[in-house]
């Protein structure tokens, strides 16, 4: 049994190698790697097998001839591929050329009794936790970055293979590639979000926020009902709009529905303010003030200043 | 240009509630809409028509209420709709269901391009498009957020991490579009009751010449429990005498918590 491990992401193909290597050695199987870049560092990070191909600039088409030659050279269990865009294209054409299962964006990867693949990922939305496994002789898994972590690299000893294929020639061309401009509002990598909910009355009053914001150097967004319906904003945060993951998530008059939650689950520090006590925001949060909050708002800002 | 869209019908997430004890999600009963990004596909089908001509098909695996959810469809601007319905597929993992979407395109016959969501919003699986292309043998484009056909290419606007991607395809050509690519139009009445009178057709497997066993054979990934995640929060309670009290402690709170 062989545990096979790609992403053109070098930290997040090491991060792969980490998990694979710890399954592997529960089960004695062995840890296989395409190479990107330098081959040596893949048998410090745990590769039993450094597999070197040439794979040139990123082509969906050409990384699945190389996985695929990869396949038969080891025979794999599982193939985890990075889920970054590129890896989430290259996984199920992979599956499809196999015709086996295929699990996609997979926080926590671990074994069943029988020795199959159980994984945990995201469904319904954001809103709900999928345990799947597969029962076909390879399956092809993604993992998001920083699920897990990669080892202490040390020297080991692993073997430097030539990975031979043929040459594909992609039938999809690249015209250029433009760098992306920074957005102002880039809500998912933003650090500090506030966040708009029904408890504002009007759009005039969303103001309000603009001193907390600068206070805390904190972007500014809402639940759905603020941008779909009323098109105050023009895009969420939840289920169906920006799932985010900032330091500081601030929720005023929000009631927390599992579709906004869903969204914000992944923010270290929740903060609500609302003047219903019942509202489901406030079991949700590390800190909630039930309050008013066209008052709490300004007093908050007020109060921040001076404890900085 | 003739082109194929799938749409999946799913329940209506803003719906949807859990069960209080296992916490796993009551999709029974809930209303049932073509899966927003899916829809997106749609309307960017609906445009690449308006520019070039030809005729939009649009197909599903479903149920008997997938029917009634791809009016919508019809009423947007797709000029037939095609669903597979077959009992024994209810429980189909994504290598299955590629299969039985691969025969119902060829029994669909021609087309130019096959265009679907990156990910529908229940499974999250953003897995069809990239195996249908292979299973069909043709090139895909993933991720497209603009897309514009002239001369039998299509040339597309990918939308990755760092980078958007300017790409160029022969036809056919597989395309999955992101949710940036455009707004869908919402139907004017009259094309919502002329959209029953457009073509339906429903399938089986063995319309398809699909054999059921075959195919439940080839349904690997089995989804074993479904539940939200608990929610573990320092839940502190601010209470005060006054606003300003409260939101000094609060103030307190978030400086004590490194983030200032």
């Amino acid at each position: 049994m062989t545990y096979l491990v790609y992403s053109e992401d070098r930290e997040l193909a090491f991060q792969l190698l980490g998990k694979a290597r710890e399954l592997a050695d529960k089960t004695g199987s062995s840890v296989a790697a395409i190479v990107v870049g330098e081959s040596q560092e893949y048998v410090k990070q745990g590769a039993d097998k450094a597999l070197k191909a040439d794979l040139g600039e990123f082509n969906v088409e050409t990384v699945k001839e190389a996985l695929l030659e990869a396949v038969k050279m080891t025979e794999p269990s599982v193939i985890m591929i990075g889920a970054t865009k590129r890896g989430k294209e290259v996984a199920p054409r992979v599956a499809a050329a196999l015709g086996v299962g295929c699990m996609t964006e997979c926080s926590s990867v671990d074994l069943g009794e029988d020795g199959k693949i159980i994984v945990e990922r995201l469904t319904y939305g954001g809103s709900t936790v999928a345990k799947e496994t597969s029962t076909s002789t390879t399956t092809v898994i993604t993992v998001p970055s920083r699920s897990f972590e990669k080892l202490e690299p040390k020297e080991r000893t692993g073997e430097i293979i030539e990975l031979t294929f043929e040459a594909v020639k992609p039938r999809v061309k690249v015209l250029k590639r433009r760098e992306k401009p920074r957005s102002s509002v880039d809500l998912e990598s933003a650090p500090v979000i506030i966040s708009a909910g029904r408890g504002f009355k009007t759009q005039e009053d969303l103001k309000i926020l603009d001193e907390l914001a600068e206070v805390l150097g904190a972007q500014i967004s809402c639940t759905r009902p603020i941008s779909a319906d009323l098109g105050w904003m023009d895009q969420w945060v939840g289920i169906s709009g920006k799932k985010v993951k900032p330091s500081l998530y601030v929720a005023c008059g929000i009631s927390g529905t599992i579709q906004h939650v869903a969204g914000i689950r992944d923010s270290q520090i929740i903060v609500s303010i609302n003047n219903d006590e019942s509202a489901g925001i406030h079991g949700l949060s590390d800190y909630s003030i039930v309050g008013d909050l066209y008052e709490v708002i300004p007093a908050l800002a007020k109060a921040l200043k001076e404890a900085s | 240009m003739r082109q194929v869209v799938l749409l999946k019908d799913i329940p209506d997430l803003t719906e949807i509630k859990l069960h209080r004890e296992t916490r796993a999600p009551i999709v029974e009963g809930v209303k049932r809409r073509i899966s927003e990004v899916d829809k997106r596909a749609l309307e960017a089908a609906i445009q690449l028509k308006e520019a070039v001509g030809g005729e939009i098909v649009a197909l599903s695996m479903g149920d008997d209420k997938t029917k009634t959810a791809l009016l919508e469809a019809l009423a947007m601007g797709a000029d037939a709709v095609y669903i597979v319905n077959e009992p024994e597929f209810k429980c189909l993992d994504t290598n299955a269901t590629s299969k039985v979407l691969e025969a119902a395109l060829k029994q669909i016959g021609e087309y130019d391009l096959v265009l679907t969501g990156e990910m529908t919003l229940d499974s999250l699986s953003s897995q069809m498009g990239p195996r249908l292309a292979e299973l069909l043998g043709i090139p895909q484009i993933t991720y497209v957020k603009e897309i514009t056909a002239e001369n039998g290419k299509v040339k597309a606007v990918r939308d990755l991490e760092d980078v958007d991607e300017v790409v160029e395809a022969p036809l056919p050509v597989v395309v999955s579009v992101v949710r940036e690519i455009n707004e869908p139009r919402i139907p004017a009445l009259m094309k919502i009751m002329r959209a029953k009178k457009k073509p339906q057709t429903v399938w089986d497997a063995a319309a398809l010449g699909l054999d059921v066993e075959e195919i439940k054979a080839q349904s690997y990934v089995k989804i074993t429990n479904l539940a939200a995640p608990k929610v573990e929060r320092k839940q502190i309670k601010i209470e005060a005498d006054s606003i300003e009290e409260a939101a000094k402690k609060l103030a307190e709170a978030i400086v004590s918590e490194g983030i200032m």
